[in-house]
């Protein structure tokens, strides 16, 4: 025993002696599409400014789940609440980034960016209604590809994800099939596949499988060099996902048309629009109980809109349009007080 | 040196501890009956803790249970989250199978590497064998999964899935438990070998330990009687042994049924059943993970749900076990 | 058991007998489970070896001294370690170790000395086995709800409640089981001598037992410090240095393991790797170490 106690009291004493004040740490949890980004900034953030933010992803549901128990200051969500939820709760939501979801494939002689696929014929891929590569659907959009006679696995997200979400709400909107056997949501009732466990997972498994099909966010499907599929957008024209795509999809969308900004980015208007884009979120109490880390949240994402771009383009992410930023920032001012209904934002100019 | 014995220190020649307290000196009396009330305290703490986890899932699980009612919960078969349809089943055999096959593989393995440690191996090799064992269990779990994905998973695909779907396709009953639509490498079995490697240490740890226990004296006179090796293993060392390796083995079963991080990576995360063990399916443990960070609602009152089947689970194959080993001495 | 044929009274220990007119099936039997035993052991030591071989060429490259010295990096920055995980996994591990083995020992001792068949000591003995089963999430569930919920935070000492709620199990059980091997012979001694019986427990049967409930305690150790799923829910982790009062995120090495590795990021995932193998080490090394300890106050 006396070992042990030894170690436990040298650990702590390191532990006491390394850690620096405290400065205000910020405490946020919740979507894994955003965590890298997030992080990024964070770092960047505190050599700025000597204020933490540990954000850490436990998942869009854990980060709703937290904010509502109060447990941490902000929640991130890759789907955004309704609006009467937002009202019951007394939270006030935002967009911070957004980001692609991108099909990735893993077929003999295909190479990345040559196989076209529509919104419909992926919808019945994943519902196993087109089960072989060479299938007429498939081929006629991609005439003069030799395509193998092979059945196709597809590969899903086994954990429960804001990346499935997106993708499910793509196919929803482009298949009334899709939408009425399976819907929109974080985890579906996947009829036929394999599941991988996250982005890394379902990569790894496609890289594996020959002849599978998966869907991958986009940093993913860059770093692991996996071959690309286009898709055909609402306005019919087949797009290659990159970050002028993504941007392209939000150009167009009318971020009022939900409350707290919680409209869908999917399958927009736009000769140049990738079909399935989506946005993440924040979470923040109107009144919250501890108004101080509120306000150095308010002043992070602030930071992060006027000076985080670069860092989020290098990560892949698509900063938000600066005009919706704008929109965000009014919210922010209308809506955000302490106790005493003083706005917290803009607060003390930083 | 002697040391005096009262009358009242040993009763009557029988082996009474808990009276040895002497009347001179009533200080240690008081800090013997401390004592004994601390290990009850302790031992009532687990028994509370158990209680508290129960609890609070049942808790956390009721809207499930009154929506499906218990029977139609366990039974049943779809996973539908948008639906808000919620079947046990694939789950709890998924559970099962991975344990089972673990089992299989990983205690004669595991008594395979304990008698040799102890019997066979010349005395230098002993210690570094004995620590390879133990670091097995050190490896995070996260280690394993990631191994089983990145190289098991490949391996088996290749070399054991393709030439087995070659032989068996068609086959009636092999056929069906054997083949595998998809030879991706993860699945059932490739969970339960993951599985095996991950209990092995425990129970080979544990089970050295205990044959190293033994009086020499016992093996001495087996072979002083002309028994082989292994003679001396099966009439001698695993009897006397025998209860403690069962509680060896339930360390490891009780692993196998809980672990979630390497599971999840390589059990394919179908919720299907399907009656081949080279195809995708899921554990109790391996939902929960991977569903729990987004569930809301019914979703999450399901995955809590779920933990409660898997306790009852736990109980029921510990409470057999036992059962089956009732003939033995148990004590 | 009928001794058979002239073999001459084999030696101590003796692994390989003149067989003389021993019946050839015997011979067989004997000659098979050695081979199994040994082909087992190899098995065994080559997946270990594959296993760390794969940590050591994927971790050795990012193990650099600034591991220990720098703080967890954002993703594709340049520099950073794993300084702040590694001292709250220390942290973390011991308050787990330090809650579970006592409570784990002693209840052992109930079971083994004191309780013995008695229907709480059978009850308990049962539903440890049936803990020792659960799944480690729920029980980071249980101690969220009982901790972190009505603490309003997450908090090292929620999480190293939960590793003691993990770790203890596993010290009762193999307590016990060692406790049950010591011969009664042993207490029977001490009794006679008129010591009661927790001076009994304490100074003879423990320490007759002391190999094995160390191999316990070792093993309860290695299994947290590997503990994703618990940590999740109630030390969470932290991408800075946490609070010496241990309230707020607690970083450790497991859940930032699980975060790195899981990205497509070459620096995230090295320093995932070389967090791996740290982990590996360190119980390797605290094995050993233990076992060192123990072998040289024995010989003394």
């Amino acid at each position: 025993m006396k070992l042990h106690h030894a170690i436990f009291g040298t650990a702590l004493a390191l532990a006491a002696a390394s850690a620096p004040a405290a400065a205000a740490d910020i405490t946020g949890a919740g979507a894994t599409f955003p965590f890298p980004l997030y992080s990024k900034w964070a770092e960047a953030y505190k050599k700025e400014t000597g204020t933490g933010l540990n954000y850490q992803s436990i998942g869009s549901g854990g980060g709703i789940r937290q904010i509502k128990a109060k447990t941490v200051d902000f929640g991130a969500t890759d789907s955004p609440l309704k609006g009467d939820d937002l009202e019951k709760s007394g939270l006030v939501q935002f967009p911070t980034v957004l980001g692609g979801v991108v099909p990735i494939v893993n077929v003999q002689g295909i190479q990345d960016g040559q196989l076209k696929l529509s919104g419909e014929v992926l919808a019945d891929i994943y519902r196993g209604q087109v089960k072989k590569w060479n299938d007429p659907r498939i081929a006629e959009l991609n005439q003069g590809v030799s395509l193998p006679d092979a059945n196709i696995t597809p590969v899903y997200r086994s954990d429960g994800s804001g990346t499935t979400s997106i993708f499910t709400d793509y196919l929803s909107n482009v298949s009334a099939d899709w939408k009425q056997q399976l819907g929109t949501g974080t985890t579906v009732n996947w009829p036929v596949g394999l599941g991988g466990k996250g982005n890394e997972g379902v990569a790894a498994t496609v890289k594996q499988v020959v002849n599978a099909i998966g869907y991958v966010e986009y940093a993913y499907a860059k770093q692991n060099k996996m071959p690309v599929a286009q898709m055909r957008n609402k306005d019919g024209a087949f797009v290659a996902p990159d970050d002028k795509t993504f941007a392209a999809a939000a150009a167009n969308a009318d971020w009022n048309s939900a409350p707290g900004f919680g409209i869908s980015l999917v399958n927009q208007a736009g000769a140049q629009a990738w079909p399935i884009t989506g946005a993440t979120f924040i979470l923040v109490y109107k009144s919250p109980d501890r108004p101080e880390q509120v306000a150095e949240v308010l002043k992070f994402f602030d930071w992060a809109y006027k000076s985080g771009d670069a860092l989020a383009a290098d990560l892949d992410y698509v900063p938000l349009p600066d005009a919706v930023a704008d929109q965000v920032r009014g919210v922010w001012a209308k809506e955000i007080k302490d106790k005493s209904g003083k706005p917290l934002f803009p607060g003390n100019p930083s | 040196m002697h040391t005096q014995v009262t009358a009242g220190s040993v009763g009557q020649g029988e082996v009474a501890l808990s009276q040895a307290a002497s009347p001179r000196r009533p200080a240690l009396a008081v800090s013997d009956q401390v004592f004994r009330a601390a290990a009850l305290a302790c031992a009532l703490l687990v028994l509370t803790v158990l209680v508290g986890i129960l609890a609070s899932m049942l808790y956390g699980g009721w809207p499930v249970f009154r929506e499906f009612g218990l029977v139609d919960f366990v039974a049943g078969s779809t996973w539908d989250v948008n639906n808000d349809r919620y079947g046990a089943w694939p789950a709890i055999a998924g559970t099962l199978s991975t344990a089972l096959i673990a089992l299989v593989l990983g205690v004669p393995i595991s008594l395979g590497i304990a008698v040799f440690l102890t019997q066979l191996s010349p005395p230098w090799l002993k210690r570094p064998i004995g620590t390879a064992v133990e670091i097995l269990a050190a490896v995070p779990s996260i280690v394993y999964g990631m191994w089983g994905l990145f190289v098991l998973a490949p391996l088996v695909a290749a070399y054991v899935q393709v030439p087995l779907n070659q032989v068996v396709e068609g086959l009636p009953i092999v056929g069906t438990i054997l083949y595998s639509q998809v030879p991706s490498g993860t699945g059932i079995a490739t969970a339960g070998v993951i599985l095996a490697f991950m209990i092995i240490p425990f129970i080979a740890s544990v089970t050295r330990d205990m044959f190293d226990q033994i009086p020499t004296v016992l093996r001495e006179s087996a072979y002083g009687i002309g028994c082989t090796t292994w003679e001396v293993v099966r009439h001698v060392l695993v009897p006397q042994a025998g209860v403690s390796i069962i509680g060896a083995i339930m360390l490891g079963l009780g692993r196998a049924l809980g672990e979630t991080m390497a599971v999840t990576f390589v059990v394919g995360n179908a919720n299907r059943l399907s009656a081949s063990i080279f195809e995708p399916g899921s554990t109790i443990a391996s939902r929960i993970a991977n569903e729990f960070n987004e569930a809301l609602g019914l979703q999450m009152s399901a995955l809590i749900a779920l933990g409660c089947v898997l306790f009852v689970v736990t109980f029921v194959v510990l409470a057999v076990a036992r059962a089956l080993i009732a003939r033995v001495k148990v004590y | 058991m009928a001794a058979t044929g002239g073999a001459p009274a084999a030696t101590v220990p003796a692994s390989a007998p003149t067989w003389g007119r021993v019946r050839s099936s015997r011979r067989v039997a004997d000659r098979a489970m050695k081979v199994i035993c040994v082909v087992f052991t190899a098995l065994g030591v080559f997946v270990l070896g594959w296993i760390l071989g794969m940590l050591a060429w994927k971790g050795l490259g990012a193990l650099t001294p600034r591991i220990f010295t720098e703080v967890t990096p954002g993703p594709g920055s340049e520099g950073g370690g794993l300084a702040n995980a590694i001292v709250g996994s220390i942290v973390l591990t011991c308050l787990g170790i330090a809650v579970a083995t006592p409570i784990g020992l002693m209840a052992g001792t109930y079971l083994a000395e004191y309780g013995k068949a008695s229907r709480l000591a059978t009850v308990i003995r049962f539903v440890n086995d049936v803990l020792l089963a659960a799944p480690s999430i729920l029980i980071g569930l249980f101690v969220y709800t009982v901790m972190v919920q009505p603490m309003g935070g997450y908090s090292g000492w929620a999480g190293g409640v939960a590793l003691a709620v993990i770790a203890t199990p596993v010290i009762v059980r193999t307590t016990e089981d060692m406790l049950r091997l010591v011969p009664g012979t042993m207490r029977e001694a001490g009794a006679a001598l008129g010591a009661p019986s927790s001076f009994v427990i304490r100074r003879v049967t423990w320490r007759a037992a002391r190999a094995g409930i160390v191999t316990g305690i070792l093993l309860a150790l290695a299994r947290i410090a590997g503990e994703t799923a618990p940590l999740l829910f109630t030390a969470l982790n932290n991408s800075f240095w946490f609070s010496p009062t241990l309230l707020g995120g607690v970083s450790n090495l497991p859940v930032t393991i699980f975060q790195f590795a899981l990205s497509p990021y070459d620096n995230w995932q090295g320093l995932a790797w070389a967090g791996a193998l740290l982990i590996t080490a360190a119980v390797l090394a605290l094995s050993v170490g233990a076992r060192l300890y123990l072998n040289r106050k024995a010989a003394r």
